[in-house]
């Protein structure tokens, strides 16, 4: 018994050792953004601020121009993607989950063959950019990423196919209902928990796709968030040259890197904010995800 | 015979012809997204001229091939993509097995769902973040490590962002820290899966914990184990692009240490136009990845055909 209560210890503090491995960063984040800029430069990024100061958030409060329009293009995208992403999976993986579906092998074939074989990023970027011409359009951040993960399909057909009884679907059709009153009426609503998942997985996605932004973005005024701190990243002026009022007199005195870090606070804080309430369906549809994807 | 068949397929579409227009809309949008670059693998062949256009230029067989294999890039990008994905599915299916266990112990469910929630957290966030909180910790003048942690250990700062020797060793533990809690919640799933039954017998007959683990948890978590490996072999030419380009900050000093086909190739691409080179080592990628996707189905297959994508 005794030694039982020693291992317990043990597990638990293994565990809580992870748990502020995986949490560490974060605060060093929070912290650098609450500090006085001169502060970091003397002391170095702390676990507490040195020197407490709220000026990157005043500083971008007064920016807000530039700020809120990166949130919000960052939260039309993954609103307008997570649902045209839902729809379009869910309207590809029905019919297939359907062995009535005429042409099914060939059609399964057509949309499985893409997991294994793609054409490679040039090719793609040629597309989109010659062919298309959706260079820096905000469409060129969303279509993209719709159906970018062939296994999300492969999800929701396995589901369609085991957890929504096949005599349902035939009764309903004896009783009159065609295709679409069926996929909307019966097919959905028993899906709302993978249809759940699998909008969170693509939330999530949209919410830190930084990389369509890279190649198909120039135009700052397209930036996403995520784009806006990978430009910083490599740029730390931008933000000061692009700054919408235009008061040259203050720029020494911008706190760089404390404004650095405090909008990647702001990146961040909107997922961990909400992630207590979706926890367990992220959770979940990982493991349901995980054994075939 | 024949004829039956076909009255039946028209019949069939008459019937269900709703479900392919269902389907329309996911089909032009893959050909679109996925089957017209297939096409545009061409463009490794030619010399792309862009007043021809992409026909109208040029055919060279496989000299962007044969330039590719020449120069000490290729031999790079693939020993660095299959060393690091390699070193990646070691430690993390490891490390992943090794926590999913711990937390199996936790009797609590509590305490047991947040730790969870806690190790997952790095997974959510973005690699631009990600590289955000290494430069915190790894800054030359102000970071963390070389201001607080070496200064203890009694050793001169690091300038990390200069030493391509030390990035084997910050990218797998940025990797490990970002996708362990993802990984070890599908190890924990099927652990849990485990059935009591086992553990009681074995505690009547007065295994240890350790025993238990060794002898029950592990050899039962096999199978998954090896079909999360197959997978991740599977994707051994692909790599987590973000990692490679956003945490070493795209730095040309790093190269050598930081360099995989999916950096290489995007370099090609985006920072020196050189689409030729660039397409040509990416259909490399493509062709390998290929055949090993094929490989590990099959061998997926024999082992358990639920399992298999194909």
């Amino acid at each position: 018994m005794y030694s039982n209560r020693i291992y317990q210890m043990a597990v638990h503090l293994v565990l809580i050792m992870m748990g502020i491995a995986a949490v560490f960063p974060f605060v060093l984040l929070l912290s650098a953004s609450l500090t006085e800029e001169q502060a970091i430069i003397r002391d170095g990024y702390r676990l507490l601020p040195a020197q407490f100061s709220f000026d990157a958030y005043v500083y971008l409060f007064n920016q807000y121009s530039l700020i809120l329009r990166s949130y919000g293009i960052t939260t039309f995208i993954t609103v307008v993607g997570t649902i045209f992403g839902l729809l379009i999976t869910t309207l590809v993986a029905y019919p297939l989950s359907r062995n009535v579906l005429p042409f099914r092998s060939f059609l399964s074939f057509f949309v499985f063959f893409t997991l294994l074989f793609n054409g490679g990023l040039v090719p793609m970027y040629l597309v989109y950019t010659d062919l298309f011409h959706l260079k820096d359009t905000i469409w060129s951040l969303i279509i993209p990423n719709l159906l970018t993960n062939g296994f999300y399909i492969l999800l929701m057909r396995s589901f369609f196919s085991t957890s929504i009884p096949g005599e349902v679907v035939e009764s309903a059709y004896v009783d009159g209902a065609n295709e679409w009153v069926i996929y909307c009426k019966i097919v959905l609503p028993l899906a709302l928990p993978s249809l759940a998942t699998i909008g969170l997985m693509l939330m999530i996605s949209y919410w830190n796709d930084w990389f369509n932004g890279l190649i198909f973005i120039n135009d700052g005024s397209l930036y996403s968030i995520q784009n806006l701190l990978n430009r910083m990243l490599s740029d730390v002026q931008y933000l000061q040259q692009n700054s919408l009022s235009g008061q040259t007199a203050v720029v020494s005195s911008v706190p760089l890197g404390s404004v650095r870090m405090a909008i990647a606070v702001i990146g961040v804080l909107p997922l961990i904010a909400a992630y207590p309430f979706f926890q367990k369906f992220f959770v979940k549809g990982l493991t349901i995800g995980a054994v075939k994807g | 015979m024949r004829r039956g068949f076909h009255e039946n397929r028209i019949q069939n579409i008459r019937k269900h012809g709703l479900l392919l227009v269902m389907i329309l809309p996911g089909i032009i949008y893959l050909f679109i997204n996925n089957y017209l670059p297939m096409f545009g693998i061409v463009i490794a062949f030619k010399d792309i001229n862009f007043a021809k256009g992409i026909w109208g230029s040029d055919w060279v067989g496989f000299d962007n091939f044969a330039y590719l294999f020449q120069t000490q890039d290729a031999w790079v990008i693939t020993r660095n993509t299959l060393l690091y994905n390699g070193a990646f599915i070691v430690l993390g299916t490891v490390l992943s097995i090794a926590v999913a266990v711990l937390l199996n112990e936790v009797k609590k469910r509590f305490a047991s769902r947040l730790y969870q929630s806690i190790i997952l957290l790095p997974y959510l966030i973005s690699m631009v973040i990600v590289a955000y909180l290494v430069l915190a910790l790894l800054n030359e003048e102000n970071g963390f490590v070389n201001h607080y942690v070496l200064p203890l250990l009694g050793i001169d700062p690091v300038s990390w962002y200069a030493d391509s020797g030390k990035w084997p060793f910050i990218l797998s533990v940025v990797y490990l820290w970002k996708n362990v809690g993802y990984t070890c919640i599908v190890y924990l799933a099927s652990i849990v899966g485990i059935s009591q039954e086992y553990y009681e017998s074995a505690t009547l007959d007065g295994a240890s914990k350790w025993r238990q683990v060794w002898s029950i948890t592990l050899p039962l978590l096999k199978p998954t184990m090896v079909i999360m490996v197959l997978l991740a072999v599977g994707r051994i030419f692909n790599s987590d692009f973000g990692l490679f380009y956003q945490v070493p900050l795209n730095s040309g000093a790093l190269q050598t240490t930081t360099d995989v086909i999916d950096t290489y190739v995007y370099r090609g691409l985006m920072t020196f136009g050189d689409f030729g080179m660039s397409s040509a080592a990416g259909l490399y990628q493509s062709i390998v990845g290929f055949l090993l996707v094929l490989t590990t189905n099959a061998i997926v297959r024999r082992k358990n055909r639920d399992l298999a994508l194909f």
